[in-house]
Parts: C-alpha cells; structure tokens; sequence
C-alpha cells in the first residue's frame, strides 16, 4: 500500500511539474510577442505553413461533415414535420461546436504533427543550439510565430471549414433531399445570430492556441534520436486532440 | 583568454566531468582529444553557456560566463563561433541563407555588404556557386564547410569545432584540417578543436589536451603529446585496443 501511495505521489509530482514547466515556456512564448525585434517574415511563412498544409483536409472535411449533418439531421427533422429548420440546424452545429472542433483537430493532425516533427528534429541535429550560440533567441525564432500565425490561421481555417459545411448541407439538403433553396438559407439568417459566431471565434482562437503550444513544446523538448522526435509528436496529437475536446465542454458550458 | 577551473557535470548520478582544468592562450588553436563519450561534446557545450555546471568557473576574456544571465551570456556568445558536431545548418535556408543568417539577424550591414562576405566565405572553403543549394543536397564535407563559413561570418574571436571531421572520409578530413588552419591563419582565432583525429589534428594544432575520466590528464605541445610516457596518452595515439583504457 506504502509503494503504491510512494508511485502515485511521484507520478503526481511529476505530472506537476511537467505542467508548470509547459505553462512557463507558454508565458516565456507569450513574453517575446510583444518584446521586439518582430519575425514578420518567419510569421508569414508559418501562416503559410499552417494554411498550405491544412487547407485540402478541411475543404475535404468540411463539406463531408455538412452533407453528413444534412442527411441525419433531415432524418431526426423531419420525424418531427420540422425538416424547414434543416438549414440553420447545420450552420449552428458547425459554427457553435463542429467548425472548431474538427478544424481542430485536423489541423492539429496535419500540420500540428509536421510542426512537432520539425521543431524536434532541429533540436536533435543541433540546430536550435545553433541558435542559441549565435545569441539568438530560440523562442522567439521558432516558437512566436508559431503561436501567432495558429492564432491568426486558427478563425480562418474555421471560417471557411463552417462555409463549405454550409454549403455540403445544401447540396445534400436542396439538390439531393428537396428542402427548396430559400427556407435553407432564409431560416439560417433568423435563427443564426452573432452570439452563435463568436462562440465559435472563441473556441477557434483558444484551440490555436492549444495546438501551437503543446506542438511547439513537445517538439522543443523533444528526447534523443528519431525515437525521441516519433515519441514527441505522437505525444502532441494525442494530448492536443483531449485538451481540445476537454476545453470545447468548458468554453461550451461557459458561453452556452 | 578562455580558463577552465575544477569544472564538474554529472547527468543523472553519471559524472561526466570530474574537475576539468584548463587554459587556453589568446590566438592558440588547443585539440581537446578523448575517447568517444568521455564527455569532450559536454565540455565544448559549457563554454557556450549551452550547459551549467554543477561547480567550477570557464573565464571567457576574464569574465565568469557561469554566473552570467541570459542577456550578459549573450554578448560572450557574439564573440564565438561555433562548428557542431553534425553541422547544424538549418534545413529551411539554402547555402547561402545559412552562412548570411547571424550576419543578417546580428548586424546592421547592407544587403550588399552581406553578400560580399558570404561570397568570399563561401570561395574561402571552396563552394563557390553553391550558395543556392540547400543544405540536404550536400554531402558530409560539404555541409561541414559550410557549417565553418557561418561559424567564421561574424569573424568571431574564439571559434569552437566540435568533431569537424567526424564521418568524414581521410581526404575530405584532411581538406576541413587545412580549411581550419587556412583561416586560423586569416582570422586569427581562438580555437578549440574536438577531435580524436590523432595523429591527423596534430598538423593543425598549437597544443593538445587528453580528456579521461572526466579530467584532462595531459597538455602539451602535438610534438610532447606524441612522445608522452602516460599509457592512456600512448595508447589512444596508437590506437592500441589493449591498455588501460578499457571499453
């Protein structure tokens, strides 16, 4: 009983520590966005980064998700004579819960991952000590423009995974299913107000934040060898994927 | 110009370092030389302020670098020029873009000036036209030439080759050796070479430390180190499996 109590503790005091370490190298990030000199160009090459490689999976991603939604929501709907509501009831799904989330997560499994990958193979090959020989800043070369170009990239890719849902929902809604083109988008503009946008804006911009921070940690603080870079992203994948499903119930409940 | 005293390192209960001391002169080119894994990559990482000791000073220009912050550390760091063992240039920047970078990011020198130098950088360790290439398109001694470029841009006055010839076949080593002497010659740097290159490094050095065991058991001149009576000395210069050196 003593041994268990003895790992449980140190596992705990591990995990705390751990913790406290992800949120100083967080706050030491958040430090240089505002110390100059300003990387505009490192910025625009990792908004680049973020929107090349995401761009295809959430055009793909969303318009399956909103062609899904039209087809099950029709069927619930239309169970209870209220098929009409098929419209705003897709672009409230995808703004309020679903355009964040699966953006999400699919950036985070795109270019998240490549993110993590590429931060810990420069520190295996030396090359963020290389950095800091020069007397150079590694957070401010590699981590700040990650953290800002995710929280700059993060609404857009939102925006435009919640419109080519929308417009996935009408396909399968008006082309395929016979809800007339009118009622899908009139009632949308009654029942979709701005409360419902910035619920989704807020969980875009934390779930950037999210992404960008534990990528970029996990590939910062990568172990030794390809081993180490394999385990690291992995590592931020998984733990990416939970806090953003954890944070999506806690913002949800809060900006209900 | 660069004091070591007493330095100690332990990693995880391991000791690595065990009170090495040593000092090298203003304009001397000094081969820390010792067994793989006995800690020379260590030792190089703490005179850039990469690693801290657990005790012990390095006096850099007379200045304690181990009670330096981040800031202070820096300005030592502007000074130095550092070869990693594996190149360390960043994939994401061609030839060229590597050896501009800390001439770009630590100067204010014009467009054209930057590219003066690293043209010239670039014909020095004889790559001229390869400044669009980037750097996995190079071969290992390639890339270690321009890794030595860009450690020489900012014509540092203490220059740090941490195995600049590991994995190197013996003519292209042989052509980094002449390289680090050809700009020794130039610059006039302080350095300090890694390397288990014997007898090969002799040719480029002004003197020689054995690390063992976590401490430096010999300096002496290529000449003194090659006729020197210690049995770990001999045997790592004969490359003898049998001695007191056991693996």
């Amino acid at each position: 009983m003593g041994t268990l109590l003895r790992i449980i503790g140190l596992w705990t005091i591990s995990q705390l520590r751990t913790i406290g370490h992800m949120f100083v190298f967080l706050l030491n990030s958040f430090y240089f966005i505002f110390i100059p000199p300003f990387k505009f160009r490192l910025l625009l090459r990792q908004i680049r980064f973020f929107g090349n490689k995401s761009m295809l999976v959430i055009l793909l991603t969303g318009s399956f998700t909103g062609m899904v939604l039209a087809l099950q929501l029709f069927y619930i709907l239309r169970k209870f004579g209220s098929d009409a509501l098929l419209g705003p009831g897709i672009a409230l799904s995808l703004i309020r819960e679903l355009g964040p989330v699966l953006s999400a997560l699919m950036v985070t499994g795109r270019a998240g991952s490549a993110l993590t990958a590429e931060i810990g193979m420069m520190r295996i090959s030396e090359q963020i000590d290389a950095l800091t020989a020069m007397a150079l800043n590694p957070i401010r070369y590699l981590i700040v423009p990650n953290i800002v170009a995710a929280l700059i990239v993060f609404p857009l890719l939102v925006a435009i995974f919640n419109v080519i849902g929308i417009f996935g929902g009408y396909l399968v809604g008006v082309e395929v299913l016979g809800i007339s083109s009118g009622t899908y988008f009139s009632l949308m503009e009654d029942y979709v107000v701005m409360k419902d946008i910035m619920v989704g804006f807020y969980k875009s911009i934390s779930f950037g934040l999210i992404v960008s921070w534990i990528c970029c940690y996990k590939g910062f603080y990568t172990g030794y060898g390809a081993a180490g870079v394999s385990k690291s992203t992995t590592e931020a994948v998984v733990l990416c994927s939970i806090l953003i499903l954890i944070w999506d119930y806690f913002l949800g409940a809060v900006l209900l | 110009m660069i004091e070591i005293i007493d330095l100690h390192k332990s990693f995880n209960g391991q000791k690595v370092l065990n009170g090495v001391n040593l000092k090298i002169a203003e304009k001397e080119v000094v081969t820390i030389m010792g067994i793989s894994g006995c800690g020379k990559s260590v030792l190089i990482k703490h005179i850039i302020g990469l690693l801290m000791p657990d005790r012990g000073s390095i006096s850099i220009e007379g200045v304690d670098i181990t009670r330096l912050d981040t800031k202070a550390l820096d300005k030592i760091r502007e000074r130095l020029g550092v070869l990693f063992q594996g190149g360390a240039l960043f994939d994401s920047l061609t030839v060229y873009g590597n050896i501009a970078f800390p001439l770009r990011e630590k100067t204010k020198l014009s467009k054209g000036e930057i590219r003066d130098r690293v043209l010239n950088a670039l014909d020095d360790v004889g790559l001229k036209g390869m400044g669009k290439k980037y750097p996995g398109e190079l071969s290992g001694g390639m890339k270690k030439r321009v890794a030595v470029a860009r450690a020489l841009i900012s014509e540092p006055a203490i220059v740090l080759f941490d195995e600049p010839t590991t994995g190197l076949d013996p003519i292209i080593a042989s052509s980094i050796h002449v390289l680090i002497k050809a700009t020794h010659k130039k610059y006039g740097y302080t350095g300090v070479v890694i390397s288990h290159e014997v007898p090969k490094i002799f040719e480029v050095t002004d003197k020689v430390a054995m690390l063992h065991n976590g401490i430096i058991i010999e300096v002496g001149t290529p000449e003194e180190i090659q006729n020197s009576t210690n049995l770990i000395v001999r045997q790592f210069i004969t490359g003898s499996h049998e001695g007191p050196i056991e693996y």
